[in-house]
């Protein structure tokens, strides 16, 4: 069999001064540039640029959106099928979720199609055209899979659904029947016969006979042709499925009505009207007459189905693949070579699964098509009765490869969470590759693919994305968000540093920023120290501002007495504590004013800053005089209110 | 595959190295004009040039992105025998008015006698790390420990590899299976008949870079070097440009005895060999997910490489340039215009291939043979339930036309 090959793709503008091409990486993109990796070359002459080639050019079609969105519902509920229901039952909804993906094609190429005609511009119109003509194949292949494959239909209703098949393929027979029907005289219709022909070409005799009424009414001196081409029409027999009648009566009557078409033929019953001829030896099937017709039947699908519909109508699937090939071969001739369509087609008629999948992932240009169709017959069994030792890793394989595309688009990457999803191999680790990747141009944006990471338990992509949001807002200096998104990485270095911002801010401007996320903190104050100060030094704040003194002071004191406050900061909550200790009514009781003095004591035994300039080291032994000061005149007050109270 | 943009990137010299940021919406790009730009994808999606500065005193070979939980870092490495640390601070407000930001030099390396050929951050979950290789060969492992603070860089390691390097490639897996690792090519012309894809792991006691494999068989010049994405799995994936394109596959052998603590053996596998390029090839790069790999040669072409689940791998794509010369620079903007209409005739390659696999259609209604499979739009709203809330529902008979089926007459 031929094999597709790969031709370049050319760039316009790069090769002319430099030799290579170098490239880099892009979702869903590759960017190449001219360059030179020898270095021996001149230099280079003019201004380089740097080209951007799309991979998958389908993704971006907003109308291919909506097939990616839909079938994207239908694949989610194909995964829900559950392995518990008899198959028997399952089959049914096999078939039927094959008709809403092709459902979904016919919609968009209808709408393509209403595109193509209404846009003024002529390469949008070839554009919508193109994806209209691989919708089109797209939609013929996966319809006759479903005959053959998930509907597996046997003798006798194969051929029925074969003939839907074709019927609906080639739906320009309405089309030219309205047209003939419509017409002022549509016996005299130049394409009248043909209409006639392509009915019965069709098997859709109870229409042929119909159109054929128009003409015997015209010719009475005819019309007993007429009548018996009317009966041989009228009484040729279909198969009824859902009937009593065996396959073996069904087989005895065609025989017999077979035939009287052949005696007719015998007898020169026609000769008198050459259409009517004709019409008769393609009931006999006569392979010649048929060939003739190659202008109606316009495919060698059509004439391999209508062919067997006047020979052999109770077609059992294994001997298909035999009538494919020959009927092929007859209607292309020797010469002519098959196309990748209709190669697909005729593995397709060989129940040659695989080779289907395989042509269908070389030929089309995206991977929608094999990786849905591909999982509907891992579903439904077929790729491990076919004997492929790779089972589900094609389908994984596949679906794996359509869920990366749609990850390469701004909005449908959230479609392809649900195929990786259902990926059980690789599925994970593909996410977590993908979604690191996706930009977080918002924080909504941010939340919505971190709550897609949370629910899966990707712990580290959580990390990552809150960490990186959290250096944004820090760059940017939003100092509340960037300790919200570091809460949430839990950061504890990261939390240190943005609460050390948050002391510095607050010691320039007096007060604190994000006051809502300070004071909601809770336990997420215990991830660093740094952070547990600043809540708690916050809190310290609030129960000041609400005039709760005396809570506030015991919380003061616990920082320092507790060493959750650094060292450093010991002098301002010192500092703080004054207007405490110069409240009129006493505040802290006599132990804690012991402690608060060890503490100054502690602070001043300490290394002295070398560093600091004189101005400031009188700032600071003034501080610690008055502190010293105000302690003592605590210390007298509270002794003696605690001396009050206890006689 | 299509040309969706140009870009007129207004260097005055080669280009040798654009590199995306993680996420795909900034671009860096360097040459031999000795400048560094930072491109930035608008809301629009046009790129903005948004800085362009002086990094070096010689051709910048090639410019790397850190992780962004680093911030905006970017690291680039030069001829002039020193590697720099930018980073983009926060501009003045009419900085951000006229669409520019602005790049400082954190640090300098200078450690290098020679040309610094390649710089690489290494993986997040080792901190924020540097690699340069250079033309003495030499490979220095560089950190900031502070993370806040990018002047200082402190040099951890320095490892000798005896001959000239070109590249180097960390090893991404962030598994505790897999000690850090460093893959090393040499373009060294020299010596002919040593190994020049030189793999180092770090061992956790001597706290010291020590040699885990030669690859004996690469004897050729090698001029990249990239591990793939981990995936998962046990065993490393590492691709090699030299006189072809070449993909190992490193198995970690179990280790003799688990107090040994040498580095690690590994089982070394060919996966696949390409000489499509028919001569030196000079790059090659993994896509995110390791699924293609391309390469960039002699040929002129770009090839991407894809393997098919039987791990088959086959050509899926080329590109090259059309060797015309591009308008003056005046024509920028009819570059950028380059859209979906050019490529609408030029598309090929196997990405594609259903341009010519199926007939194209001038008119969809225009009589071809796929015209004959469209049916007419009245009758999809008869056949086809577009309400697929009632998925269950299953039709009997999917027929083309809206009359009866012919049924047997007795």
């Amino acid at each position: 069999k031929q094999e597709v090959t790969v031709s370049p793709r050319l760039i316009p503008g790069a090769g002319f001064y430099q030799k290579h091409l170098g490239f880099e990486w892009g979702p869903g993109d590759l960017i190449v540039y001219e360059t030179n990796y020898k270095l021996q070359g001149p230099r280079s002459a003019g201004s380089p640029s740097v080209h951007i080639v799309r991979r998958d050019e389908d993704i971006c079609s907003p109308i291919l959106r909506k097939l990616f969105s839909e079938s994207h519902l239908i694949f989610v509920g194909l995964q829900k099928i559950k392995e518990d229901v008899p198959s028997k039952n399952k089959k049914s909804q096999f078939v039927s979720i094959s008709k809403n993906y092709r459902s979904v094609i016919r919609a968009c190429m209808e709408e393509l199609q209403q595109n193509a005609v209404s846009t003024q511009s002529g390469s949008l119109a070839s554009q919508y055209g193109d994806q209209v003509s691989i919708l089109l194949a797209i939609e013929l292949i996966w319809n006759l899979c479903e005959v053959l494959f998930i509907d597996a239909a046997p003798a006798g209703s194969l051929l029925l659904q074969l003939l839907d098949w074709v019927r609906l393929h080639k739906s320009d027979v309405d089309a030219k029947a309205r047209e003939v029907l419509q017409s002022d005289s549509p016996a005299q219709h130049q394409s009248y016969w043909d209409v006639v022909i392509s009915l019965v070409l069709q098997g859709r005799t109870d229409e042929a006979r119909q159109v054929l009424s128009k003409q015997a009414s015209l010719r009475a001196e005819s019309s007993s042709v007429f009548k018996r081409m009317d009966g041989l029409l009228q009484t040729m027999p279909i198969f009824n499925p859902t009937g009593t009648q065996t396959l073996t009566e069904f087989e005895v009557k065609w025989r017999h009505w077979h035939e009287e078409c052949d005696r007719c033929l015998q007898d020169n019953t026609f000769a008198s009207n050459r259409h009517l001829e004709t019409i008769c030896k393609i009931l006999v099937g006569d392979e010649d007459t048929l060939l003739e017709q190659k202008e109606l039947l316009s495919t060698w699908y059509h004439f391999l189905v209508t062919r067997l519909l006047f020979t052999h109508p109770t077609i059992k699937p294994p001997d298909l693949h035999y009538y494919a090939q020959s009927s092929m071969n007859m209607f292309l001739g020797p010469r002519a070579s098959p196309e990748p369509l209709d190669i697909i087609l005729l593995s397709a008629f060989e129940f040659d699964l695989h080779q289907v999948i395989k042509d269908c992932s070389i030929a089309l240009n995206n991977w929608w098509f094999v990786a849905h169709l591909t999982d509907l017959l891992d579903h439904c069994k077929l790729l491990q009765s076919h004997n492929l030792h790779f089972g589900s890793n094609l389908r994984e394989f596949l679906v794996l490869e359509y869920a990366s595309g749609l990850f390469t688009h701004h909005s449908l990457w959230q479609l392809a969470v649900d195929y990786f999803d259902h990926c059980p191999e690789f599925g994970r680790v593909y996410l977590e590759l993908q979604i690191e990747r996706v930009p977080l141009d918002t924080e909504r944006k941010a939340i919505k693919v971190l709550r897609i990471c949370e629910d899966r338990q990707m712990s580290e992509q959580v990390r990552s994305i809150c960490k990186i949001m959290a250096k944004r807002a820090l760059r940017n200096n939003r100092l509340g968000s960037a300790l919200s998104w570091t809460i949430r990485a839990k950061d504890a270095a990261f939390a240190t540093l943005i609460s050390e911002r948050f002391l510095q801010d607050y010691s320039n401007k007096g007060s604190f920023t994000d006051l809502d996320l300070l004071d909601n903190l809770g336990p997420a104050m215990l991830l660093s120290d740094s952070l547990t100060f600043l809540g708690k030094y916050r809190e310290f704040h609030r129960l000041y501002g609400e005039k709760r003194f005396s809570e506030a002071a015991r919380l003061l004191l616990s920082l320092m007495t507790a060493k959750i406050a650094p060292r450093s900061l010991w002098m301002t909550l010192l500092t703080d504590a004054l207007p405490l200790l110069e409240q009129k009514e006493v505040i802290f009781s006599v132990d804690q004013t012991y402690e608060l003095m060890s503490c100054l004591e502690e602070l001043n035994s300490g290394t002295k800053h070398s560093n600091l300039t004189d101005q400031d080291e009188d700032i600071e032994s003034t501080k610690t005089e008055l502190l010293r000061l105000a302690l003592a005149r605590n210390l007298t007050m509270a002794i003696v209110k605690e001396g009050t109270i206890e006689t | 595959m299509f040309v969706a943009k140009s870009i007129a990137a207004d260097h005055k010299d080669l280009i040798h190295d654009v590199s995306y940021d993680f996420h795909g919406r900034r671009m860096a790009t360097c040459s031999s004009d000795q400048s560094v730009k930072v491109w930035d994808k608008g809301d629009d999606g046009e790129w903005h040039c948004t800085a362009s500065w002086k990094t070096h005193s010689g051709s910048v070979w090639r410019v790397t992105w850190a992780h962004p939980e680093f911030g905006q870092v970017l690291a680039s490495c030069s001829f002039d025998r020193t590697a720099a640390v930018w980073e983009e601070i926060v501009g003045e407000s009419n900085d951000k008015q006229r669409g520019q930001s602005h790049w400082i030099k954190r640090t300098t390396l200078v450690d290098s006698r020679t040309s610094v050929t390649d710089v690489k951050f290494a993986p997040k979950h080792m901190g924020l790390m540097l690699t340069t290789c250079s033309a003495d060969g030499v490979v220095r492992i560089y950190e900031a420990p502070d993370v806040m603070n990018l002047s200082q860089w402190s040099l951890q390691h320095e490892i000798s590899c005896k001959l000239s390097c070109s590249c180097i490639s960390w090893n991404p897996s962030s598994s505790r299976a897999h000690p850090p690792m460093i893959a090393v090519g040499s373009d060294d012309s020299n010596i002919t008949y040593s190994g020049k894809v030189q793999i180092y792991e770090y061992n956790e006691n001597t706290r010291k870079y020590a040699k885990a494999e030669t690859l004996m068989t690469v004897t050729d010049p090698v001029h990249d070097i990239t591990f793939a994405p981990n995936l998962g799995r046990s065993f490393h994936v590492l691709a090699i440009a030299t006189k072809d394109v070449r993909i190992f596959k490193l198995i970690p052998m179990r280790r003799e005895s688990a107090n040994s603590s040498g580095p690690t053996k590994f089982e070394v596998q060919v996966m696949a060999q390409f000489d499509s390029h028919n001569s030196q090839v000079w790059r090659v790069s993994w896509n995110i997910t390791s699924t293609l790999l391309a390469s960039s040669g002699d040929d002129g072409c770009v090839r991407l490489w894809k393997a098919n689940y039987m791990d088959n791998w086959k050509c899926t794509g080329i590109l090259r340039g059309d060797g015309s010369p591009v308008n003056g620079s005046g024509h920028a903007a009819a570059l950028s215009a380059v859209g979906v209409p050019v490529a609408a005739q030029m598309v090929v390659g196997a990405a594609s291939a259903g341009r010519y696999f199926f007939p194209h259609l001038d008119s969809p209604r225009a009589g071809s043979r796929l015209a004959h499979l469209l049916p007419p739009p009245s009758l999809i709203e008869q056949i086809y339930e577009p309400d697929l809330s009632h998925a269950p529902q299953i039709r009997q008979r999917h027929t083309a036309n809206s009359t009866n089926q012919p049924t047997e007459h007795d």
